[in-house]
């Protein structure tokens, strides 16, 4: 018996990113753009969700997979629209994944009527370190950071933060009632991810999710320009 | 809690690499913004190593420090907290030329036969 060194210099996560390519192959055959939204837990994401598609999104049918540790609360929630919604709970792995991977969501595909809708939004599992490793073959990602998180969390959890292409300050509406600085939250964000497209919104009050549904709108559309 | 996740994506890249092979050493490299800490990542390779042919393998892990070029005015900088944008001209067109390495580099098994020429020319034989 003896010993070699065998050379493979490989991403650890190309097995993920493999499966994520498959699943944007299928997306891309039936025509569905697909938006991957993570943020901590408690953020709002759900609530964000429920103002933004409660109203059709001009003709884009929009349909929503829901990832959560366990249970369909959420689902059932979004399920009240009236929206295709599809739950995907990671607890049948490892004690409950903290976040949703390719190949979980490949498993959901069977269950999307992606024939049926122009834009997928998943909302990933609340949590700001694993989502950011683990592509799952969508379009564009973006993220809740809702104001009672703390002006420094872009600081700690930059993985995240810098791969996204939006962030939604949520929960504006608190603003008087905290001690947080709007303005340092901003500069902590720029300081990270410069540059990177921000809409404040309160999700409790309506202020701003217009201006995220004509964002949501650019986004189905980048698609149909885009001739795919 | 990422670390579990990181330690299975290393430990799937190994297996598939190792067709078999009784692994007896794993190294990485890792990039300082992929937020990992080497000693958990540790604990949780042991872990899902168990019944694997990973079983008792060491990981080595060689951290990669954050590296940024400015596109603009071509400054080279080494990020000394998480600031992206240009020291030099405070452009935000940057480019990440290191830090973000999650990369298995190479791991050493066992042979219990000679290597054919097919398999050598994807493998280099270790010192020991």
């Amino acid at each position: 018996m003896h010993r070699t060194k065998v050379r493979i210099v490989e991403d650890a996560l190309d097995a993920n990113n493999t499966i994520a390519r498959s699943n944007r192959d299928d997306f891309d055959r039936h025509h569905v753009t697909v938006l991957n939204l993570m943020s901590a837990p408690g953020a709002g994401k759900t609530t964000l969700l429920e103002r933004a598609l409660g109203e059709p999104l001009e003709g884009f049918r929009v349909g929503v997979l829901e990832g959560d540790v366990q249970g369909s609360y959420d689902a059932d929630r979004l399920a009240a629209l009236h929206l295709p919604v599809t739950q995907l709970n990671t607890d049948p792995g490892f004690g409950g994944e903290c976040h949703l991977d390719a190949n979980m969501v490949r498993s959901a595909l069977p269950s999307l009527p992606l024939g049926e809708i122009d834009l997928l939004v998943i909302e990933n599992v609340g949590n700001l370190v694993c989502p950011a490793e683990f592509r799952l073959g969508e379009d564009a990602r973006a993220m809740v950071c809702a104001v009672t998180e703390g002006e420094d969390k872009p600081l700690k959890y930059p993985l995240m933060f810098r791969s996204c292409e939006l962030v939604l300050i949520n929960k504006l509406d608190l603003v008087p009632y905290l001690d947080v600085d709007l303005d340092r939250l901003l500069y902590s964000l720029d300081a990270v991810n410069p540059g990177v497209r921000r809409i404040p919104v309160s999700a409790r009050t309506g202020q701003g999710v217009d201006e995220f549904r004509r964002w949501l709108l650019g986004l189905a559309t980048r698609r149909a320009t885009a001739g795919v | 809690m990422h670390e579990l996740s990181v330690a299975s994506a290393v430990l799937d890249t190994v297996e598939r690499h190792a067709r078999g092979r009784r692994v007896t050493l794993v190294s990485l490299r890792v990039g300082r913004l992929r937020q990992v800490v080497p000693d958990s990542l540790r604990f949780y390779f042991e872990i899902v190593a168990r019944d694997t042919v990973c079983e008792h393998a060491g990981l080595e892990l060689s951290e990669i420090d954050a590296r940024l070029s400015c596109s603009r005015c071509g400054h080279e900088w080494e990020p000394v907290f998480p600031a992206f944008r240009c020291p030099e001209c405070a452009s935000a067109e940057v480019v990440l030329l290191g830090g973000e390495e999650l990369e298995v580099e190479y791991i050493e098994v066992e042979e219990s036969h000679a290597i054919t020429a097919d398999e050598q020319e994807t493998q280099c034989t270790g010192p020991r």
